[in-house]
């Protein structure tokens, strides 16, 4: 494991030189979406844009103040996919409708769930007490949707919504976070025994049978949302999270092949007997079949129209505001990379695949550099979590892959996922800035009655390295 | 507005977007390098000031400068690794620096590093726990010559 040691500097103003260009892009699509229609500069804009700005610049004080030694590219980042999703659905609103301010609203309260989470939480490593609870909240926020009375009941074939009040909320987005906490705190202690006890056939360490508990656990947990909720793509989500995250744990690549073998079987079987499967899958292989193109439920006219959009784009695009992603069904949310590519053409779709990938990368380099096991492998199933969605999704509305109604992280509307993803970049940030930042060599308080001096103070020993 | 301005505002948001990709490759570009030399040069005078033990200052010849962890108890006792200047792994992982046979040690059990002339042990979430002079250890703490760091059944000290 490579421990660079660099020197410890906290780069809040190369934070803030990159998230200055970083509103620049989310501003400047904001005013592009309207500026043939005369309208680029309504009270809308300013307002939108003023709120976006003044909560990016409170999140870069808030990591100043709490966490200086953070990443400086993860926030201008999220900030630039986040700024250019806004602007891409306030484009998408037909007249009357209000969907860019509701997910204005929602940035705002994921953003601020965000810095609570840095502000209070200050050290990831605490959540390694929540182990078992979040296993248990887990449970119990995909357990939600099908309770009757809180369940929103099945929209869109899907059974993944709650009703809170006047707002729906998809308490599978959250569960990602609480279930990588969960992978993350039993793995890290329970790494050695699963590591060490097995059996070797040729060049691959089988894991005894009892240490395959969780890993049955996990398959159990995403087969049984695809059965109960109809929802494939978190079932993938949450499967690849688990088989990444002890992949990364152990080292063995015996886990990926029993995690493929199992995921292939259950697929298989769920293939056959349920048809919402079968559709999807025969949807996605006949794509162009008129009798599939016209079908409904299951037909592909979605997933046709966002390529047949991407195509008009081409290359450079047909320019912010002067395509037709409103065509497709859902271009705000599920097909918002297919309005994209519409619009921005192939070098802007490129440039947002990039960012997540730089993303990805830095959530990964925070793993790297901090020196516990459960911080580097909550960064690496979050960071990974976001990229597994981001493959889902880009890969479906491609036709990579049969399409599933995962949202892309940061651009898509709706408020679960935004909230889910900002706490995502909370914690991100959190375990990189315990990797950046220097190792904390204060010596431990006297056992008991110094409490007066000050606990976090060095002593003059330590002082006078 | 003209059909001109619409373009050229077209390509240029196009563009803004590239620029804004390669100034966070470029601000990520530090921490590609490795080592610290290359990534960060010599300290300037304003970062001594703020952390005094990145002073390069030559090992002043200190009272008892450690120059070998010895095992006193357990398994490997009697073995002896000699201090260099670099960081120390030690638990029951194969990259481990000391390899402990230890069933009371963890994979990777504690890490030793030089800070300044001193050296500091940090526990990296072992399993259970690591002892300097009988206290566990909470966070990185400076071992002095001759203070036993307890590790599962191991007992370890440096030697000048």
């Amino acid at each position: 494991m490579s421990q660079l040691s660099t020197l410890p500097k906290p780069r809040r103003n190369v934070e803030l030189a990159l998230l200055l260009l970083a509103l620049a892009v989310g501003i400047g699509a904001n005013m592009l979406v309207g500026v043939d229609q005369e309208k680029a500069f309504d009270s809308d804009f300013w307002f939108q844009s003023s709120l976006l700005a003044v909560a990016a610049l409170v999140f870069h004080g808030v990591l100043r103040f709490r966490a200086k030694y953070a990443d400086p590219v993860i926030l201008p980042i999220v900030v630039a996919l986040n700024g250019i999703g806004l602007a891409m659905i306030h484009r998408l609103d037909a007249p009357g409708e209000d969907t860019g301010n509701n997910q204005l609203r929602w940035t705002l309260i994921a953003m601020a769930v965000a810095i609570a989470v840095i502000w209070f939480l200050k050290d990831h490593r605490i959540l390694r007490r929540f182990t078992f609870i979040s296993l248990a909240a887990s449970a119990l926020l995909l357990i939600l949707p099908l309770v009757p009375g809180i369940s929103a009941g099945e929209i869109l074939g899907a059974r993944v919504w709650i009703r809170l009040g006047p707002m729906t909320f998809q308490p599978g987005e959250v569960a990602k976070i609480t279930l990588a906490i969960f992978f993350a705190g039993y793995l890290s202690s329970n790494r050695d025994l699963i590591l060490l006890a097995g059996r070797k056939v040729g060049p691959l360490q089988f894991p005894r049978f009892k240490d395959m508990g969780p890993m049955i656990t996990a398959w159990l947990v995403s087969i049984g949302v695809l059965i109960f909720q109809r929802d494939l793509g978190s079932s993938i989500l949450f499967f690849g999270l688990f088989i990444v995250m002890i992949y990364v744990a152990t080292s063995r690549i015996s886990w990926v092949v029993i995690g493929l073998a199992l995921i292939a079987g259950g697929g298989f079987v769920a293939a056959q007997v349920f048809s919402h499967v079968e559709l999807r899958i025969y949807g996605w292989l006949n794509a162009f079949t008129e009798e599939v193109y016209g079908r409904s439920p299951g037909g592909s006219l979605q997933i046709v129209q966002g390529l047949f959009g991407m195509a008009n784009g081409g290359l450079v695009g047909t320019g912010l505001g002067q395509g037709r992603p409103d065509l497709v069904p859902f271009a705000n949310s599920d097909m918002i990379i297919a309005s994209l590519g519409e619009e921005l053409g192939l070098i802007g779709l490129f440039a947002v695949v990039l960012m997540y990938l730089l993303l990805f990368t830095r959530g990964f380099r925070a793993a790297l550099g901090t020196r516990d096991a459960f911080g580097k492998l909550l960064a690496c199933g979050l960071s990974f979590a976001v990229a597994l969605q981001c493959f889902v999704v880009i890969g479906g509305v491609t036709r990579l892959i049969p399409l599933t109604g995962l949202t892309t992280p940061f651009l898509a509307a709706g408020g679960s996922s935004l909230l889910a993803n900002w706490i995502i970049v909370g914690l991100l940030l959190m375990i990189s800035h315990t990797a950046r930042g220097p190792v904390d060599t204060t010596p431990l308080p006297p056992a008991k009655g110094s409490e007066a001096t000050g606990i976090d103070t060095p002593t003059e020993a330590v002082k006078h390295l | 507005m003209s059909d001109l301005t619409i373009t050229a505002l077209r390509f240029g948001f196009l563009l803004l977007l590239w620029v804004l990709i390669f100034s966070i490759v470029s601000a990520m570009r530090r921490d590609l390098m490795v080592g610290r030399k290359a990534a960060s040069g010599v300290p300037s005078a304003r970062q001594v000031r703020k952390n005094p033990d990145l002073a390069e200052t030559p090992p002043t010849p200190a009272k008892q400068q450690a120059r070998q962890l010895v095992v006193v108890e357990g398994p490997l006792k009697g073995t002896s690794v000699p201090l260099a200047a670099s960081p120390i792994l030690l638990g029951r992982a194969q990259e481990a620096t000391l390899v402990l046979e230890d069933d009371y040690a963890s994979g990777r059990h504690a890490r030793l590093f030089p800070q300044g002339s001193r050296w500091f042990i940090e526990d990296l979430g072992s399993t259970n726990g690591t002892y300097l002079a009988d206290q566990q250890l909470t966070r990185a703490l400076p071992v002095e010559p001759g203070v036993p760091v307890r590790i599962g059944k191991t007992v370890i000290e440096l030697r000048p």
